[in-house]
């Protein structure tokens, strides 16, 4: 151990500001890139999924209007 | 016969699946090293003679800058493969390295600038190393506009890979800028072969932070290329089903 109590560790020999800009920035940084990558990934999913649920919709639609459509014709 | 081994590792869904088996061990390694690495950095190494304790910035410093090199010339590689071979998952993967280089390269400037302030007196300088490592950010910075510029991937591909592949020049020219420049920053400390020109217990908790680092951009690659390749086969069957049976289990 190189400090002996906890203000020291946190003055850092006097580079205190430097030293724990250094730190906090690169945590900030590096957390904001995989917070941002694990959402990107949960919303391409959710895109995904929903653009399915509205392909799914569109189809029933179509085919009960064809079968509508039938049903017309033969009365 | 290298062919025929990589040949199931181009096909999108095995590779989706390959990343996702290697990401959690990944994330693994990199919460441990990290965890041993910054401790000891913080705690244990001893301050320089000449520097004191912002020699602590250095176990920061110089992993994010070498990484920030080092995923430059992955993505390099990557988009040559994929101008030369066509390989989509080629393109994929250079789209996923690009942000996460830009992040290291930033992290390398701010920490850089940290410790210029105290050691040289000031915080910016327009020297070789700094401006190189500076245009490093913007090439990236270019790279992912030219990702995002088109709705057709494959295009977009092929634009930010061109840009990748010139801005190789800019590597060599950082890494030697110390010994073909007079600057104020300090030569290879670690990279001198054989004879490292600093002592063991500055270098290990060094070598433990660069190998967490490492672990931990590989972990975000693979994430981030997994978004990748589901975003361009959205359109695949094993795509829908993937998507389709996560919904069922998250409504459960």
């Amino acid at each position: 151990m190189q400090f002996d109590s906890i203000s020291a560790f946190l003055a850092m020999g006097g580079y205190g500001f430097y030293v724990w800009l250094s730190y906090g920035v690169s945590i900030l940084v590096l957390a904001l890139l995989v917070l941002s990558s694990l959402s990107n990934h949960k919303k391409t999913k959710q895109h995904i999924a929903q653009r399915q649920k509205r392909e799914i919709k569109l189809r029933q639609a179509a085919e009960l209007q064809k079968a509508q459509a039938s049903a017309d014709t033969r009365l | 016969m290298m062919w025929k081994w990589l040949h199931p590792y181009a096909n999108p869904k095995t590779s989706y699946h390959f990343a996702g088996k290697i990401l959690p061990w990944c994330t693994r390694l990199a919460v441990i090293f990290l965890t041993i690495g910054v401790t000891w950095a913080l705690l244990f190494a001893p301050a320089d003679y000449q520097q004191g304790d912002t020699f602590r910035i250095f176990y920061l410093h110089v992993p994010a800058a070498m990484l920030s090199m080092g995923i430059y010339l992955g993505m390099a590689i990557a988009a040559l493969s994929s101008l030369v071979w066509q390989l989509k998952l080629a393109d994929a993967s250079a789209a996923a390295m690009a942000p996460i280089g830009a992040a290291f390269t930033f992290i390398a400037l701010v920490t850089g600038a940290a410790w210029g302030k105290p050691m040289w007196g000031t915080w910016w300088i327009w020297d070789a190393r700094l401006t190189s490592e500076l245009i490093l950010l913007f090439l990236y910075l270019g790279v992912i506009a030219l990702h995002n510029a088109f709705e057709d991937k494959s295009l977009a591909g092929k634009a930010a890979g061109i840009l990748a592949l010139v801005g190789v020049i800019n590597l060599p020219i950082i890494k030697y800028s110390v010994e073909w420049w007079n600057t104020l920053h300090q030569g290879a400390t670690v990279s001198k072969l054989g004879q490292p020109s600093m002592s063991a217990d500055m270098f290990w908790p060094f070598l433990v932070c660069f190998i967490g680092f490492a672990c931990f951009v590989t972990a975000l690659i693979c994430l981030r290329f997994r978004t990748e390749v589901l975003n361009r086969n959205s359109m695949r069957p094993w795509v829908r089903e993937l998507v389709a049976n996560e919904g069922k289990t998250h409504a459960v």
